[in-house]
């Protein structure tokens, strides 16, 4: 059994679904991303919103799956200040969904002055409702650099508990950074440009368990839905205990998203 | 595993499991600056080495240095280090590297 926090299933086949629950996924978590493309209108995001809390639920629950949603615009689509906020007014109206928990992936991409103007933004929004938060760190030679940028926003919003925000994508060079200031830490498994099963089962021998979780973060590039499950089996193949390997894939996830008090398990 | 732990098998044991599939990534990086050394510059291009090749060769050096925590040490090797935003992302992309 296991839960997949951050996986993009609106770019994923019904397959996929079918293949999370046979392989023990009970429940799943899908922030707002960056479709590929720019979106022309804040009503995209609108339509897009609709189908994180209406259309997207029906299909995971086919399956036996949980699906809970975060909001945001990405920080890919945050260069552009004016049309952001735009598209974080829409957010209030859809925290009543049942299956909002919070405002995500929210963060920087290029570590720009725009980025960060609408990552205030979205954490203001976030202390205002006291909600979760979940973090997207920057890619490759950008994370280190972007990963401190993002913490010294957070703690400018005294509202915001660290132990309420999520900082995804931590890798060997970030993570002890973020788990030293109280934050939770998400490794995503995802092939060339994040952590791999096996690393990510090494960060969990260097750092341990606590506040630390693994997610897929599934999408529409290279990735693979099943890589919570691979990364189990990578677990106990080294010899972890059942223990340690249900606290990371499930009992982990599932204390950090509980305190939304609207995370179900199927 | 509540704080840092050993990984449960052996050192013998993590050789056996995983020797061949970094043997292969070995070769595959050997087999890149290879291709790299043989392709033409184009009409236009710089034939002076890539920042990247640059990057991923002093990488290797740190996986020769006998110290710990080779991974982080690559990745920060890999980082940009600068402290302030940018004032504008005129790219969504990342190069992987920056200048060393």
């Amino acid at each position: 059994m296991y839960i997949d926090p951050h996986v993009h299933m609106v770019s994923r086949t019904t397959d996929d679904y079918q293949r999370m629950a046979l392989a023990g996924c009970v429940a799943i978590t899908e922030p707002a991303f960056w479709a590929g493309y720019d979106r022309s209108s804040p009503q995209g995001f609108f339509d897009y919103f609709r189908q994180l809390t209406d259309f997207e639920p029906k299909r995971a629950a086919q399956y036996g799956i949980r699906h809970h949603t975060w909001l945001c615009i990405n920080p890919k689509e945050a260069e552009d200040p004016v049309f952001a906020k735009e598209v974080i007014k829409l957010i209030p109206q859809f925290l009543k969904c049942e299956n909002v928990l919070g405002i995500g992936e929210i963060g920087l991409n290029k570590n720009s002055r725009n980025e960060l103007e609408i990552l205030d933004a979205h954490l203001s929004l976030a202390a205002e409702h006291n909600l979760l938060v979940l973090v997207h760190t920057p890619h490759l030679e950008d994370k280190l650099k972007g990963t401190k940028l993002i913490m010294d926003a957070i703690r400018n919003h005294a509202r915001l508990d660290p132990s309420r925000v999520l900082i995804d994508h931590v890798e060997e060079h970030t993570v002890r950074h973020v788990l030293d200031r109280g934050f939770w830490a998400g490794m995503t498994l995802y092939p060339d440009t994040k952590c791999t099963p096996q690393r990510a089962v090494d960060i969990f021998e260097m750092h341990g368990t606590e506040r630390l979780w693994i997610n897929s973060a599934g999408d529409w590039g290279q990735s693979d839905p099943l890589a919570v499950p691979k990364a189990q089996i990578e677990m106990k193949s080294r010899g972890h205990t059942l223990e340690s390997v249900r606290k990371v894939s499930f009992e982990n996830p599932l204390q950090f998203l509980s305190q939304s008090g609207r995370f179900r398990i199927a | 595993m509540p704080g840092p732990t050993p990984p449960p098998i052996s050192k013998r044991a993590v050789v056996d499991r995983y020797f061949l599939e970094h043997r292969a990534k070995v070769i595959d990086i050997a087999a890149f600056l290879d291709r790299v050394d043989r392709a033409q510059a184009a009409a236009g291009e710089a034939d002076a080495q890539d920042f990247r090749v640059k990057a991923l060769e002093a990488c290797c050096r740190v996986l020769l240095d006998g110290k710990p925590d080779r991974a982080r040490r690559v990745l920060e090797l890999l980082s940009d280090h600068s402290t302030e935003p940018i004032a504008k992302a005129s790219t969504k992309g990342a190069t992987g590297a920056t200048h060393v």
